[in-house]
């Protein structure tokens, strides 16, 4: 039985029959359900800035056949707006003729609790909590001159409607909780930015004041750059540090490594399978499966269960990650990478939590391996560009390395890089592997979905720094 | 079909008078109703057809000094009882702010003009077909074009803004847009290119043989790119990135950075930013433009202001509540700039080409790297170089680097200003930056 029509003109067997007779020739679709409810409270200036409620509720009906993907979506949930949306695919689909693929993998995992996080911690207590944050920070002295904090916290439930009638479930919480500090010193103004979060409640990440920590980190990072010189420009070796930096191998190589971009043959790495694309000892998987981790799914947005992903072992490339549809054109399974924003958006590949997996270096022998280069510790955003397979990130914390020792820190700075031939630089892989704080947010065709990275310190050959000092 | 005013009004009065009930002092409320039907092609087949049925209500409600909102999809009133209360329920337990308020009854909106936003034609997606057909056949004539996608969207909106000092008003827009991407291929290495056009009418949409022909022309174009060597050398910037430069300008001089503090530009308000050539307009009264609007997200009327004049800053971008910590009215810019636009320079494209030796031309950035803060600036880039005035050579794997304040200093403007989206420059020119490569 589903939820959903509790409240309409509509049963659960109404809806059924509705999309077994839309699908009735095609390859694939569902009739997606979605509630989602989020908050958004923000601490800025010294003030509440903003306190926000959001409830949002539709349905995307979908149908597919060969290539193509009939879409049509609403927040009216009622039997004449899902007719309509009916008679729309139907018409898009008229002249194709498919045969309904029926198997969806059963998982009885869970990798995180149906619990409501907006609920679960009294709206009183976060306000109380982002004014303890807004004084403890500015009691580290005059130089602090802004300090925002925020509370992002969501909870949805999905139901996925197959045209045989069955009924999928999942029920996901999210939340992130944010600090961000700008200090000035000497007319110099600098900004720190740290976050934690994932599919817990608020109090899992904040309690035990470990509040204080996600404080203390964002004035660390701008204390540092209040004290950078501008960045070098040019091409040298380049030490990652563990953890958030990881962005890089999901802009360098994991776009590249979505089956839809490979399937369209408009990806770098779409002639690359099987073949050598990085450094003996670089292994990366995309994993939907550790507990509670900001990138997780116990199903994807098509039902089918998360795995682990083996993308790159020991340089060798052996998957892509794949949804249902362009796993089916490519003659291979869904890897349970198929994911959407919300009911408004169709579905696509994307990644999970994207890792690459420890070495055996410590991270004290690459820097001292290093004559001149830079150490990047932490990163804001990056993209990239599929086709040409050039990528790029933004420093937010890094500093120089002089004949084997860590400088002063620089200017934030973008790296620019070459995602198919980037891996095959990586030197040294560190036996360091940390995951990010639970931040990342991946935007895709318009669409921006939770993510995870995770990686040990590596050292790379050669990348191009883009800073200012020649 | 898109709902009627009527329709809207309904609910934002409903909303309205129900916060009062439950003990708001002021509310503020907007309901949109929007329809887009999308159409994407790929390989001169069809890829995907999108139909989009959007309701949206967004409740703030004060109570006195306090302030919290909702947003909300579904119009049922059911749903918004109960979503009203959970409104001022955390309205009344929210810190007051003496900031918080609704806008100046005397700054509000008093009438609404046509500003010709609204196109009705419908485009049925068996004609969205037949372009998108054209659109890829243009693309792919040439062999080194291996991939093409092809998108029209047509969207149709109508709101309403409403709030308890007796402000309600909105209208019906219109919007048609069409797209094409372009991959070309050499010796197994490939770039990517496109072309797009958004217009409120139909009639003003480009050809699609011109949207093909020029996604493809620029695919083709940038094959076989060289990394160049580091260097300090003048960047021209295409008018497809140039506009970018006044998305930085605007927030910067949005007033939320300036009483936060957070701007390059704090305490810069009538000094020179600009070379004394340079005249920076936003005006939100042009007839089908794509930033047109009768008042902005508050309801404040909105008119013409000069930005920047000969090279000053002479206005920021105000909003109530920031307006009110700067002591400064509302001009109308609650949501951001409207048809921004630097006016047109001197010198014509070419001239600005020759008017050195070699300068690098960028057509696309990549990457965040502007810091509003500190006005630092590096971005991934790609384009070509230009000697004695020609394009000689696609170049990537670069950054540009540099700072706002100084590279604001050094622009050179030509004289090609189209208005082809709501923020518009002529291709620019930035005397010295820092160009990373090998």
């Amino acid at each position: 039985m589903s939820n959903f029509f509790k409240e309409t003109d509509i049963d659960t067997s109404q809806a059924e029959a509705i999309v077994t007779e839309t699908l009735k020739n095609c390859d694939d679709g569902e009739l997606y359900l979605e509630n989602h409810k989020s908050e958004s409270i923000v601490l800025d200036d010294n003030k509440i800035k903003s306190s926000t409620y959001n409830s949002d509720q539709g349905y995307g009906f979908r149908a597919v056949t060969g290539e193509v993907v009939a879409y049509s979506h609403s927040n009216d949930i009622s039997k004449e707006s899902l007719r309509k949306s009916s008679d729309n695919l139907k018409d898009t689909l008229k002249s194709k003729k498919g045969t309904y693929n029926h198997e969806i993998p059963k998982t009885n995992s869970k990798y995180y609790e149906n619990i409501n996080p907006i609920e679960s911690k009294t709206f009183d207590s976060k306000i109380d909590l982002l004014k303890s944050v807004n004084n403890y920070l500015r009691s580290k002295g005059s130089i602090v001159n802004q300090v925002t904090a925020n509370f992002l916290g969501e909870h949805k439930s999905i139901e996925i409607i197959r045209s045989d009638n069955q009924i999928l479930k999942d029920d996901r919480p999210l939340v992130r909780f944010n600090v961000s500090v700008v200090l000035e010193k000497d007319g110099k103004k600098e900004t720190g930015v740290y976050g934690v979060g994932g599919r817990q409640s608020y109090d899992d990440y904040l309690k035990d004041g470990s509040w204080k920590d996600v404080c203390d980190e964002a004035f660390r990072i701008a204390n540092v750059n209040l004290e950078s010189k501008p960045a070098p420009a040019g091409e040298m070796k380049v030490v990652l540090g563990p953890g958030w930096p990881a962005i890089l191998i999901h802009e360098a190589i994991g776009h590249g490594l979505e089956g839809d971009f490979n399937r369209k043959k408009t990806s770098a790495f779409h002639s690359l399978m099987g073949q050598q694309v990085a450094s003996e000892g670089v292994t990366i998987v995309d994993d939907g499966t550790l507990h509670q981790r900001r990138g997780s799914l116990t199903i994807d947005d098509e039902g089918t269960p998360t795995e682990n992903t083996v993308l790159i072992e020991n340089g060798i490339l052996k998957n892509y990650m794949q949804d249902r549809l362009n796993a089916r054109l490519m003659g291979t399974k869904s890897t349970g990478s198929g994911r959407r924003e919300s009911y408004k958006h169709v579905v696509l590949p994307r990644m999970r939590n994207t890792m690459m997996l420890s070495g055996k270096y410590s991270q004290d022998e690459m820097i001292s391996s290093v004559d001149k280069g830079i150490f990047a510790v932490s990163f804001g955003g990056g993209q990239v560009d599929i086709t040409s397979g050039k990528f790029v990130f933004n420093c937010t914390e890094a500093y120089e390395i002089n004949n084997g020792k860590i400088g002063s820190p620089i200017k934030g700075a973008t790296l620019i890089g070459d995602g198919p031939s980037i891996l095959k630089e990586v030197s040294l892989v560190g036996n360091d592997m940390k995951l990010d704080p639970g931040i990342g947010t991946c935007g895709k065709a318009g669409q921006g979905v939770p993510v995870g990275v995770a990686q040990p310190s590596i050292l790379i050959n050669k990348m191009t720094v883009g800073g200012t000092k020649l | 079909m898109i709902r009627d005013q009527e329709f809207l009004k309904d609910i934002a009065s409903y909303c309205i008078e129900n916060s009062k009930k439950l003990g708001a002092t002021d509310v503020g409320v907007k309901v949109i109703h929007s329809v887009s039907e999308n159409v994407s092609f790929r390989n001169k087949k069809l890829d995907e057809s999108n139909r989009a049925d959007s309701f949206a209500v967004n409740l703030t409600t004060y109570v006195e000094k306090k302030k919290s909102s909702i947003n909300s999809s579904d119009l049922s009133k059911s749903n918004l009882e109960k979503l009203i209360e959970r409104c001022i329920d955390a309205t009344k337990i929210t810190p007051s702010d003496e900031n918080n308020s609704l806008p100046d009854k005397d700054l509000m909106s008093k009438e609404i003009r046509d500003l010709n936003l609204y196109d009705e034609t419908h485009y049925p997606n068996d004609k969205k077909i037949e372009f998108l057909k054209k659109v890829e056949e243009t693309a792919s004539k040439d062999e080194k074009i291996v991939n093409t996608e092809a998108g029209f969207t047509e969207n149709k909106n109508n709101f309403i803004l409403a709030n308890s000092n007796g402000f309600l008003g909105g209208y019906k827009t219109s919007n048609f847009s069409s797209s094409c991407v372009a991959v070309s291929r050499i010796n197994g290495a490939m770039e990517r290119d496109y072309e797009f056009g958004s217009t409120r009418f139909l009639e003003d949409m480009m050809e699609p043989e011109e949207i093909g022909k020029i996604a493809a022309d620029k695919a083709i174009k940038k094959l076989g790119p060289k990394k160049i060597k580091s260097e300090r050398i003048g960047v021209i910037f295409d008018k497809r990135i140039s506009k970018g430069i006044l998305g930085t300008l605007a927030s910067a001089i949005s007033a939320s950075a300036i009483a936060r503090g957070t701007s390059f530009l704090k305490n810069q308000i009538n000094s020179e930013v600009f070379p004394n050539s340079i005249n920076i307009i936003d005006d939100p009264k042009i007839e089908k433009g794509l930033g047109s609007q009768n008042f902005d997200s508050e309801g404040v009327e909105t008119n013409s202001l000069k930005l920047v004049e000969n090279g000053i800053l002479k206005n920021y971008l105000i909003d109530t509540y920031y307006g009110k910590k700067l002591n400064l009215k509302s001009n109308g810019r609650s949501g951001g700039t409207t048809n921004l636009y630097f006016e047109n320079g001197i010198l014509s494209f070419k001239d600005l080409l020759n008017s050195e030796k070699k300068f690098l031309y960028i057509t696309e950035t990549i990457g965040h790297g502007g810091n509003i803060i500190t006005g630092d600036y590096s971005v991934g880039a790609s384009g070509f170089m230009v000697e004695d005035g020609e394009l000689t050579y696609p170049v990537s794997e670069i950054t540009i680097a540099g700072n706002f304040k100084e590279m604001f200093k050094n622009i050179t403007l030509a004289n090609d200003l189209e208005m082809k989206y709501s923020t518009n420059a002529p291709t620019l020119l930035i005397n010295q930056m820092t160009v990373a490569g090998k």
